[in-house]
């Protein structure tokens, strides 16, 4: 079946299976390679991205689900303004260790300071409580996040 | 507590050596753009999948393929029959059926005549698509006659138990290692046997005795194991993208295996995300992907699910351990006794030094000052998937740690003491180092008192201890559990360790290119640990070069010196060790070049960071980048000075490192559902030098989450007919951030004397240090219930089941 999937903005066309899943789509259809995939179960969120907004894990949706939806990645977070605060709390608060949780864990942490501009720790610590990091224990992707809110600005960021 | 030296800052505001400093690899990572070896592909490459055996044990009668193969997209399926088939011209065996393991053991490659675990590979498919490569699986028919399994180690050594290796005509499961020993022991087994009795004898000493089970878990690195090969047969040239924490140990594994000239491989290991020993050993699935390459003549990727990942790749522990430890009533230790069954898996998969069969377990005696210890170690076969050392283990330390650990406190019970006061009066002196052990190793530097002292203050102990007598008397069940810990890391003297026959000594390369800017070539390999940045700073360090002036190179067999890779906290003691030694030559060959440039003798000129200069002429000199200059240009150079500038270094290791530390766990559990929720977690490392404390600081809290797991949710248990019953993430669990809490770091810095920059590697250490801290903190909780030990892990149920006083086997799915 031909299934047309906006991501990042760009409208992509594809045949697919309909068995197929959006985190392969992603990876192997549109080439975009961040979203990475890490259980089969919907437990680790390696493969996390947004859908019309939502932060979703994307093994467990298929390509067809998101025909003719929005599709957000980790490409799509860096704008012309430079990396969003969330990346570079990420790197500011060495949030993260081997990257491949990376990806997913970011793309929540904006979908939660867009919803909860000024989370509490427990708050944070439950936004990615459906992600599992093996390197950081988590204490530096909590304050990764944290620098984020506490630096809303993407021109903060660069200055 | 630590002297702050003043270190420069270069032009980006990195530290020009040691210090905080952001990591480079986080650029790419970031932004999405990490090269992870499924991110890797080729034109024409095909996929793959591996069919797995549902049994634990039985004997294979025949496979039928054909339906399988006549699936539009399959381009192959290969059987163990058919790499039978397929000659091998190698050293190990004359076909491909079945490969060496790390510890001189083989292991099945694809099934033959049995299959011994479940999960174990029977069939390898290959096609255009991962889709149709997993359809292809559903339509191969095998014709399995189930066995018992064995999978209690204690039933393996039956005598009417099945034989699961009687591939190699064993009559038993015992397991012989390289030098014909089936058992492994160490330390003074009859000086140890007597101070115990004499204690048991005499009414002013105690002696406890316990059965401590270290069950079977697994590293699960957040990327499964997965491989690319391509075998390009005009050149003969075979290039392997894989996750491997050893690409040389690897790429020699691969020319023994398929007997290819090792000149013709290439192992790539590009970004892999998370080790942890899970990528270590030598898996079917890349031996069967680099087949795959050559049979089709086109490339060939394999990726494991994460059911694959669990049930089939390297374990750890699966340790049944017997402790006994003597001492005064006065808490003075006097001997430790230990006896382990040790289960082994399948086949034995172990990876650690040869002579090392049961790792450095023999490091069991602890941090204390006591002369008598023995330990004995049987390992056996069973029906479980085969590895053995993984988990940020350091080779057993994690399993040797907690028995002595949990023996400390057991004793400080039994004595009715304060675990600290018992371990206080009995840690080494400072005065006591370099301090030969009583199974003879040789610690090389340590302030144990100081850092212990140090972790008491951050949690406030005293205070503590009221606040759990308070609780305890309003009925409320708190805990404090203590761990202090040595670890032997950095593998190692070549005279004692290899692996394979290869030994542990690493390779180096470094040049400075004549602008100035300069290139490291590292043996080891990073899956997280941050080497881009961290050895960039070992030369800045060692040369005043900028760390952004400097590229570290590594995971790639073309394109670095040969050495044993990343795991046992081995980098920074070995590879790091070798990263000083290198710059230090640059360095003496800049002194002559410089002496040169300058018209002086060499023995005129003194260092300061980035530059050679005139004694008592300071304005005359010449910083590193115009020595570089000058090495590549026209100067003309002293008799057997060579041009450019540039050296290469292999580090053997005179002795390991011995990093230490002390952990206070504090816990909160509610007797009546047995939840443990873990309060607060203070942790004072001593690694010696700490090069980006950052770094070393992630380390360890990525350790301690280890712990966590594993104390309370991580287990790899099996039914009575084989199953293992933790296969994903649903039932293997892992912590997650609400699991873990804000843990509290502190630090003393007790350099290693005989490492260059006295670093002694941190990686493992609160993976290893953790879960007794954790387990003791419970246990403590719950000691008014009667309770004197649990085993791991301390899952709501088995919490409740021990306050009830009702213990089950928590490996086995049995009541």
């Amino acid at each position: 079946m031909q299934v047309t999937i906006n991501v990042n903005g760009e409208p992509i066309t594809r045949d697919v299976e309909p068995r197929k899943l959006l985190v392969h789509f992603i990876r192997e259809d549109a080439e975009l390679r961040g979203t990475h995939w890490g259980c089969d179960t919907s437990n680790c969120g390696a493969c996390t991205l947004w859908v019309d907004g939502e932060a979703v894990k994307s093994c467990t949706v298929l390509a067809a689900q998101a025909d003719g939806h929005d599709v957000r990645t980790v490409e799509g977070m860096e704008t012309e303004a430079g990396l969003d605060p969330v990346q570079q709390g990420f790197i500011e608060c060495h949030g993260l260790q081997c990257g491949f949780c990376t990806p997913g864990m970011m793309m929540t942490a904006r979908w939660l300071l867009d919803h909860n501009p000024h989370p509490s720790e427990e708050e944070i610590r439950e936004a990615i409580s459906g992600q599992i990091c093996r390197c950081t224990g988590y204490k530096n992707i909590v304050e990764a996040i944290q620098w984020a809110a506490d630096h809303p600005a993407t021109s903060e960021v660069n200055a | 507590m630590t002297a702050v030296e003043e270190v420069p800052i270069s032009a980006a505001g990195n530290p020009i050596g040691f210090g905080n400093m952001k990591r480079v690899e986080d650029q790419r990572f970031v932004r999405g753009q990490g090269n992870y070896v499924d991110d890797v592909n080729l034109p024409g490459m095909l996929h793959s999948a591996i069919l797995r055996s549902p049994f634990a044990h039985a004997k294979i009668n025949g496979i039928d393929t054909s339906a399988a193969e006549a699936l539009p997209g399959v381009v192959a399926v290969l059987t163990g029959a058919a790499l039978e088939g397929i000659p091998r011209p190698s050293l190990l065996g004359d076909n491909f059926a079945w490969m060496p393991t790390l510890s001189y053991d083989t292991q099945a490659v694809l099934a033959t005549d049995k299959v011994r675990f479940q999960g174990q590979e029977v069939a390898f498919v290959i096609a255009t698509d991962r889709y149709i490569a997993k359809d292809a699986l559903e339509l191969i028919e095998v014709d399995y006659e189930p066995l018992e399994p064995v999978m209690d180690a204690k039933r393996a050594m039956d005598p009417d138990a099945p034989v699961i290796r009687d591939d190699k005509g064993q009559t038993d499961n015992s397991i012989t290692d390289v030098h014909g020993a089936k058992t492994w022991e160490s330390g003074n087994a009859i000086g140890t046997a007597e101070a115990i009795a004499a204690a048991e004898a005499d009414p002013d000493c105690v002696v406890v005795t316990q059965e401590i089970m270290y069950p079977r878990v697994h590293p699960s690195p957040m990327e499964t194991c997965a491989s690319v090969a391509q075998m390009d047969k005009v050149t003969g040239q075979l290039t392997l993208w894989t996750t491997s924490q050893a690409p040389h140990a690897h790429r020699t594994v691969y020319a023994m295996v398929a007997g290819l000239p090792e000149h013709k491989i290439r192992v790539i290991s590009p970004d892999v995300g998370g080790g942890f020993g899970n990528k270590v050993g030598v898996y079917p699935g890349y031996v069967l992907s680099i087949l795959g390459s050559i049979v089709t003549g086109k490339p060939v990727k394999w990726v494991e699910d994460r059911n694959e990942n669990l049930v089939s790749t390297s374990f750890a522990r699966d340790y049944h351990m017997t402790g006994k430890i003597a001492a005064t009533k006065e808490g003075k230790i006097l001997a430790v006794d230990v006896d382990v069954l040790a289960d082994h898996g399948a086949f034995n998969g172990v990876a650690q030094p040869t002579n090392y069969p049961a790792g450095f377990f023999h490091i069991f005696s602890g941090s204390y000052d006591y002369p008598n210890a023995h330990c004995k170690v049987t390992p056996v076969y069973t029906n479980k998937a085969p590895g053995g050392v993984a988990y940020a283990c350091s080779f057993r330390i994690t399993e040797a740690v907690y028995l002595i650990e949990r023996m400390v406190d057991m004793l400080a019970a039994e004595l009715e003491m304060d675990p600290a006061e018992l371990r206080l009066k009995n840690l080494l002196r400072p005065e006591q180092f370099p301090y030969t052990s009583p199974t003879g190793w040789v610690y090389d530097s340590g302030q144990y008192e100081l850092t212990m002292r140090e972790a008491m203050r951050i949690a406030g102990y005293d205070e503590l201890r009221r606040e759990q007598a308070e609780k305890r008397a309003r009925g409320e069940y708190m805990g404090i559990g203590i761990s202090f810990f040595t670890e032997g890391v950095g593998a190692g003297p070549r005279k004692d360790m290899d692996i394979l026959g290869l030994g542990m000594a690493d390779g180096i390369e470094l040049r400075v290119h004549p602008t100035g800017k300069a290139v490291l070539r590292l043996s080891v390999q990073s899956q997280g640990q941050g080497h881009e940045t961290s050895y960039a700073q070992i030369v800045a360090h060692e040369l005043g070069i900028a760390p952004e002036d400097i590229e570290v190179v590594h995971g790639d067999t073309d394109q670095t010196p040969f050495g044993l890779g990343t795991y046992g906290s081995r980098s920074t003691p070995v590879s790091g060790a070798a990263a000083a030694v290198v710059s230090r030559k640059v360095k003496d060959k800049a002194r002559l070049v410089a002496a040169a440039a300058l018209e002086c003798s060499p023995d005129d000129l003194e260092w300061e960071l980035g530059r050679w200069k005139v004694k008592g002429d300071p304005e005359r000199g010449k910083t590193i980048q115009e020595i570089a200059l000058l090495s590549h240009g026209s100067l003309e150079l002293p008799e057997g000075v060579e041009g450019h500038l540039e050296a290469m270094t292999v580090y053997n290791p005179p002795n390991l490192t011995y990093p230490y530390g002390c952990y206070i766990c504090v816990v909160d559990v509610d007797p009546g559902t047995g939840q443990v929720k873990v309060r607060r977690f203070i942790a004072v490392d001593d690694c010696g030098t700490r090069i980006n404390p950052m770094i070393v600081e992630g380390q360890v809290h990525g350790g301690l989450a280890d712990g966590i797991g594993m104390a309370l949710m991580e287990l790899i248990a099996f039914d009575e007919d084989g199953n293992c019953l933790g296969g994903s993430f649903m039932d293997y669990l892992l912590p997650t951030a609400m699991e873990c809490p804000d843990y509290e770091l502190g630090e003393t810095v007790t350099p290693s004397p005989h490492h260059p920059i006295g670093a002694k590697g941190v990686g493992e250490s609160a993976t290893v240090g953790s879960p007794p801290a954790v387990v003791n903190a419970v246990v403590d909780a719950i000691s008014p219930f009667g309770v004197r030990h649990a085993d791991m892990p301390l899952t709501p149920a088995n919490v409740w089941r021990a306050i009830q006083g009702r213990p089950v086997r928590v490996d086995l799915a049995v009541e």
